[in-house]
């Protein structure tokens, strides 16, 4: 029972937070459609479904994300053995370049898409524009790196030796891995694919670019009914669907994630050189940095073009306000509000996320005690699973009154940024607590360390390569957020998206300029900030 | 000694963060108590908003309070924010709903009654039915552009080849293949082409004209900036279709170096949008509300709305920067539909034109 109220008492902040940030929100916009006219009309809610546009949206969705959650898999897990367990010159920039479509505006990724795949581009021979083929490449495009990264995280200390014993007893390395290697990764590799299925599914811009509206996602869908029809009850139908989806998902999920041993032996061993036995990682990293890299080198070059020559022009008007005083900002200072706003998203996802973890990754003594963990961990999962634009009118018409008056809040945009990255973050960090021994941490009690020191002295050695993972995803995030980010953001202070956004939208050869080339810089911030982070030696780590 | 040398790290970084948090910084939006004069105005706006700074600073020390913008959204956001909160309104007066969405606020009642005075020339642009029928007005006109066919005049020249100027020629089989435009369901133009369509066909003839315009190989894109940028022949990027969806303005952002426009409005295909203002029911500063929406139009801002929104402002008397003057020339009479009819079909029509275009 005691243990029952520690829990409780650990998840209490976190739970708070989502209850008031997401939960609320959700049921407020939930009840404006059930409760049309002021009725209850559960019967007008799934008339909604038996309509064949939304039959077909919902099969659409389910069938590319689970397409380009597979392509993730599939590409990042060798990539991630290649560029975690593997040395070479240029690792750490190719790595900090992988995460870099992360943080791109999807508009803006759009349009470097469509400038290489549409009718005029050099790809367009292809016929790949508005395709479900398109699609789903831009989705694993930008879902990639969660794979690499978080399944890097987890191999990067995985110990060696069972796979060397493996190999000298005669198994051959595709035998290994797949006896040994991939059940010690699985919980990583099941965790990551969930959260990328979650990403594919709620993806907005993507899905409206490249699918040259032949196609609509459930996402879409829900955008369309809620902002431009206020047809609110389809709209909540949508909604309910995808919270059954999630629902499901995460029981999938717990059941493969569960290994019947999670504790890993963890060494930092000096990873050794690229050798020929490495092909598949070679091959899946080439694949991985020719459809990163191709969009990226475009938008590259159409930032510093103006007119039919190269010019840095693009970029030196970012610090004005545009040709025609278009923003109220220069985009440099733009930039400033996104970097701030995004270590106020990282140091409250980060802190709940690590509670979170904890909470969930400690070994259950009974049965209700795992189902409540359980369940915790799940819920801590919905936002991802939630359209941005049902939170944000659910913000608008559930946080409203004191005490819980936040709709003018400086707060809810890094809120609103830290519980998207949240689940990237729980999920980076349980799989790796999960896998710490516990009798390590009885051993530390034993000795006299108490809760504190147990935690600094055990967990956080290991801990740390994927706090820092976890801590660059939720920077990321952050940085490249848009959705809820449009919805909320006040006029004053605008993120690099939102300027972006609005330079893109206008004509005149300057303001498209001048958007690609934010884009780059933004894109170029991330990259160091993911190299400045993955620099950060931590001495006790190699002791360990 | 091994976890104080952890914990170094650890500090520095919290350290960073409270060095670059937001947090602590002043929103400068105290709420005022029950009963005391209200120092603040709030504007509730979409994304597009710009005022200038200058202009801020003028209506502030004009009008005694200070101006708070809230800008989030497109103008469909924004009716659906203001409908959807109009018993506890995020402001107290709101720009940016226009005459696509205007009938679904003003049926809802999120506006209070205001009869600004309006400046030369702008009757023509009120809402068709607000402040009729003896009913107080509560919508005011702030600025207007018009959403039309652009075609690419070099390259039709290049080619040798008529460019198109009706509606109907862009079902030509000459012209196969050349138009790309932001579909309906996800771009405000894209609505405001096919509401031109069905305004010139009728509410029964535009679902075959839409058929035969997809046909004729038309390019349908999410939004505005895809059409433009990206496959329009003299947008950003290197597309290669020579007719766009665009706006009335946009030939006065394609000079050339010798001085004249590239592109031209095709002004038989227009459909115009027009930006209202008005006073929130439950407004907590009515009389600030008010005095922006004056604001709003005097010459000052008038002046300043093709620079800074790029549209037309509805005062006739105001002076227009020289390139707009000279290259971006408005429809005398664009298409329409009664925004009634606009509020009753607009499901229905989305609908209809999806599975059109799905097909």
């Amino acid at each position: 029972m005691r243990r029952l109220f520690v829990l409780a008492g650990l998840a209490a902040v976190p739970l708070a937070v989502l209850g008031v940030f997401f939960l609320l929100p959700i049921s407020g916009m939930l009840a404006e459609g059930l409760w049309a006219d002021g009725t209850f009309d559960p019967g007008a809610v799934l008339e909604v479904l038996a309509r064949p546009r939304v039959q077909r949206v919902i099969w659409f969705t389910v069938w590319s994300s689970v397409l380009a959650t597979a392509c993730a898999v599939l590409l990042g897990v060798p990539a991630a053995h290649l560029l975690h367990r593997r040395r070479f010159r240029g690792r750490a920039a190719l790595r900090a370049l992988l995460l870099v479509p992360f943080v791109l505006p999807t508009v803006v990724v759009g349009v470097a898409f469509r400038e290489l795949i549409g009718e005029a581009g050099p790809l367009g021979f292809l016929g790949f524009d508005g395709s479900a083929g398109a699609i789903v490449a831009g989705l694993v495009f930008f879902n990639v790196a969660v794979v690499i990264r978080a399944v890097g995280a987890a191999w990067e200390s995985l110990d060696t030796r069972p796979a060397e014993a493996a190999a000298s007893l005669g198994a051959s390395p595709a035998h290994v891995f797949r006896t040994v290697t991939l059940p010690a990764l699985r919980p990583a590799i099941v965790s990551a694919a969930s959260v990328v299925f979650l990403f594919c599914a709620t993806a907005f811009g993507v899905v409206l670019t490249l699918g040259g509206l032949r196609y609509s996602s459930v996402e879409t869908e829900i955008y369309l009914l809620t902002t431009n029809l206020l047809d609110l009850q389809a709209a909540a139908a949508l909604s309910i669907v995808q919270l059954l989806a999630i629902t499901a998902l995460l029981v999938v999920t717990t059941r493969l994630r569960s290994v019947p041993d999670p504790t890993l032996a963890r060494s930092v061993a000096r990873h050794p050189r690229v050798s020929r036995g490495d092909w598949p990682g070679l091959l899946a990293t080439s694949v991985v940095v020719v459809l990163v890299g191709l969009p990226i080198a475009a938008l590259v070059t159409g930032s510093l073009q103006v007119g039919d020559h190269w010019s840095l022009e693009n970029y030196r008007a970012l610090t004005t306000e545009g040709s025609r005083q278009a923003l109220l900002v220069p985009v440099t200072q733009a930039l400033v509000t996104s970097l701030r706003t995004a270590v106020d998203a990282t140091w409250m996802s980060l802190s709940l996320g690590l509670l979170i973890a904890v909470i969930v990754s400690r070994r259950s003594r009974t049965r209700a005690e795992r189902r409540a963990r359980g369940l915790l961990d799940g819920l801590f999962m919905l936002p991802l699973g939630v359209s941005a634009v049902t939170l944000g009118f659910g913000f608008l018409i559930t946080l409203d009154e004191p005490p819980l008056d936040f709709r003018d809040s400086l707060l809810l945009v890094p809120i609103a940024q830290a519980l998207v990255a949240l689940p990237l973050v729980v999920r980076t960090l349980a799989p790796v607590l999960g896998g710490i021994d516990d009798r390590q941490r009885q051993a530390a009690a034993s000795l006299g360390a108490g809760p504190l020191r147990t935690f600094v002295t055990v967990d956080l050695p290991v801990m740390w390569k994927p706090l820092l993972a976890a801590a660059g995803f939720a920077f990321a995030v952050s940085l490249g957020e848009f959705g809820a980010t449009s919805f909320l953001a006040r006029d004053d202070n605008p993120t690099m998206p939102i300027v972006i956004f609005h330079l893109i939208g206008h004509p005149g050869a300057m303001n498209y300029g001048m958007a690609l080339a934010a884009s780059v810089v933004l894109a170029a911030t991330t990259a160091v900030v993911m190299l400045l982070v993955e620099r950060l030696r931590v001495p006790s780590v190699g002791a360990f | 000694m091994r976890s104080v040398r952890v914990c170094v790290p650890l500090v520095a970084l919290a350290l960073a963060a409270t060095a670059c948090s937001t947090i602590g910084e002043s929103s400068g939006s105290e709420e005022p108590e029950d009963g005391a004069t209200p120092t603040e105005v709030v504007l509730v706006t979409h994304e597009s908003f710009v005022l200038p700074k200058k202009l801020v600073k003028q209506f502030e020390e004009e009008s005694g309070f200070d101006l708070e913008v809230r800008a989030a959204g497109d103008a469909g956001v924004l009716t659906n924010k203001l409908v959807l909160t109009q018993d506890n309104p995020l402001g107290d007066v709101a720009f940016g709903v226009d005459n696509t969405f205007a009938s679904r606020a003003l049926a809802e009642g999120v506006f209070a009654p205001y009869d600004a005075t309006l400046p030369e020339g702008a009757e023509q642009y009120l809402l068709p039915g607000d402040g009729e029928d003896g009913e107080a007005r509560a919508l005011t006109p702030v600025d207007n552009a018009s959403v039309c066919v652009n075609v690419d005049d070099t390259w039709f020249a290049e080619q040798d080849l008529a460019a198109p100027t009706s509606l109907d020629d862009l079902v030509d089989p000459a012209y196969e293949g050349l138009f790309v435009t932001p579909g309906a369901a996800t771009s405000s133009p894209g609505m405001a082409f096919l509401l031109a369509t069905i305004g010139a066909y009728g509410e029964d003839g535009w679902q075959d004209y839409w058929s035969e315009l997809m046909d004729n190989d038309t390019l349908l894109t999410d939004g505005w900036s895809d059409a433009y940028q990206v496959d329009f022949t003299q947008g950003g990027g290197k597309g290669d279709r020579p007719i766009v969806l665009s706006y009335d303005s946009s030939p006065a952002f394609t000079i050339a170096d010798d001085g004249t426009s590239t592109t031209s409005a095709l002004l038989d295909t227009c459909f115009r949008q027009v930006e209202y203002a008005g006073v929130l029911e439950g407004a907590a500063n009515p009389a600030g509300a008010e005095a922006l929406v004056d604001f709003l139009l005097s010459p000052d801002v008038q002046a300043a709305l093709p620079e800074s929104m790029y549209v037309f402002p509805v005062d006739a008397s105001v002076e227009l920067p020289a390139e707009w003057a000279e290259f971006a020339e408005q429809p005398t009479e664009p298409i329409t539909v009664d925004p009634e009819a606009i509020a009753e079909g607009r499901d229905d029509w989305l609908r209809d034109w999806s599975d059109i275009t799905s097909r």
